[in-house]
């Protein structure tokens, strides 16, 4: 059965199906990390021992600053593989695109590295409040790259076919999984002055 | 998203750079004013304000809300309402305690 307006838009909604249900998905998104953002209020607002000024001393700011430079940079290549699909400009899309993963694949070792570190100097998420939170955040923010990964992988590799038969469909395709990554490089723009730097 | 002209997103590519280019600036601005001597309370606004006016370029730009449809600004305003609700949350907590 033929899935309806993929490409054309619903004359109600005004846009293909997928748009609206990535932004229903991205608005259950807010709601997920604005209630651990809650939650590190309510921690820090709770916190006389000072373990939160403590634990954020122990956290690597240049590496955190270069991350944040590694996924505006993912940002903008996976906009730009939405322009060269608009444009026709396919070998373009796929050098963005590629970009964009191995851009994600750097955000994943630098944090790789991150947690490691704190691991050898016996610092856990049992260690503090501060660092219950810092991980379950930063945590969940690393799984919803990894998911964002596999996602880009697929239309790099194995789902790229469509490129050919539905060129349309795929750029919407790529529209769609390019909202979900400027979301995620949205959360990682709060979560790093909270967490690194205040 | 409206402007989908071969024009339209030729043109769009500059503000793309633009919008990159002001994120790595704010990035750093962020870091540097950390250092500033500010109290805990005034080093949260500014933080905050500046990781809200990186958020407004990515979602206005890179997600094309500055031109979206109808239909989506109004589930966003909803979510908003209700993530400033929960943000609140903690804040009433600890008015209530207070009181008692």
């Amino acid at each position: 059965m033929e899935i309806p307006y993929n490409v054309e838009e619903r004359q109600d909604t005004g846009m293909f199906n997928a748009k609206l249900g990535i932004w229903l998905f991205l608005a259950s998104e807010v709601m997920l990390f604005g209630g651990l953002f809650s939650a590190y209020v309510f921690l820090r607002m709770g916190d006389v021992t000072g373990t939160f000024i403590s634990g954020a001393s122990e956290l690597n700011i240049p590496l955190a600053t270069f991350n944040t430079l590694v996924l505006i940079s993912s940002s903008v290549t996976m906009i730009m593989s939405w322009v060269s699909l608009k444009l026709g400009e396919q070998k373009k899309f796929k050098t963005y695109l590629g970009t964009t993963l191995l851009l994600a694949g750097v955000f994943l070792v630098v944090k790789y590295f991150e947690y490691t570190a704190k691991f050898h100097h016996g610092i856990f998420p049992e260690t503090s409040t501060f660092f219950a939170i810092y991980f379950t955040l930063t945590g969940l923010h690393m799984l919803h790259i990894i998911g964002g990964m596999v996602v880009i992988f697929y239309f790099l590799v194995p789902g790229s076919k469509m490129m050919n038969t539905e060129s349309e469909r795929f750029t919407n395709r790529i529209e769609i999984v390019g909202l979900y990554w400027h979301f995620v490089d949205l959360v990682w723009i709060f979560l790093f002055p909270v967490l690194y730097l205040l | 998203m409206s402007g989908h002209s071969v024009e339209d997103i030729k043109k769009s590519v500059k503000v793309y750079i633009g919008v990159f280019a002001a994120l790595a600036v704010l990035t750093v601005v962020t870091v540097a004013a950390s250092y500033l001597d500010l109290s805990s309370g005034e080093a949260f606004f500014l933080a905050i304000i500046i990781a809200s006016v990186k958020g407004t370029l990515v979602a206005g730009y890179f997600m094309h809300l500055f031109s979206e449809k109808t239909t989506v600004l109004a589930v966003l305003g909803l979510t908003f309402f209700f993530l400033i609700v929960i943000m609140f949350l903690p804040f009433m907590a600890f008015t209530d305690q207070a009181v008692i």
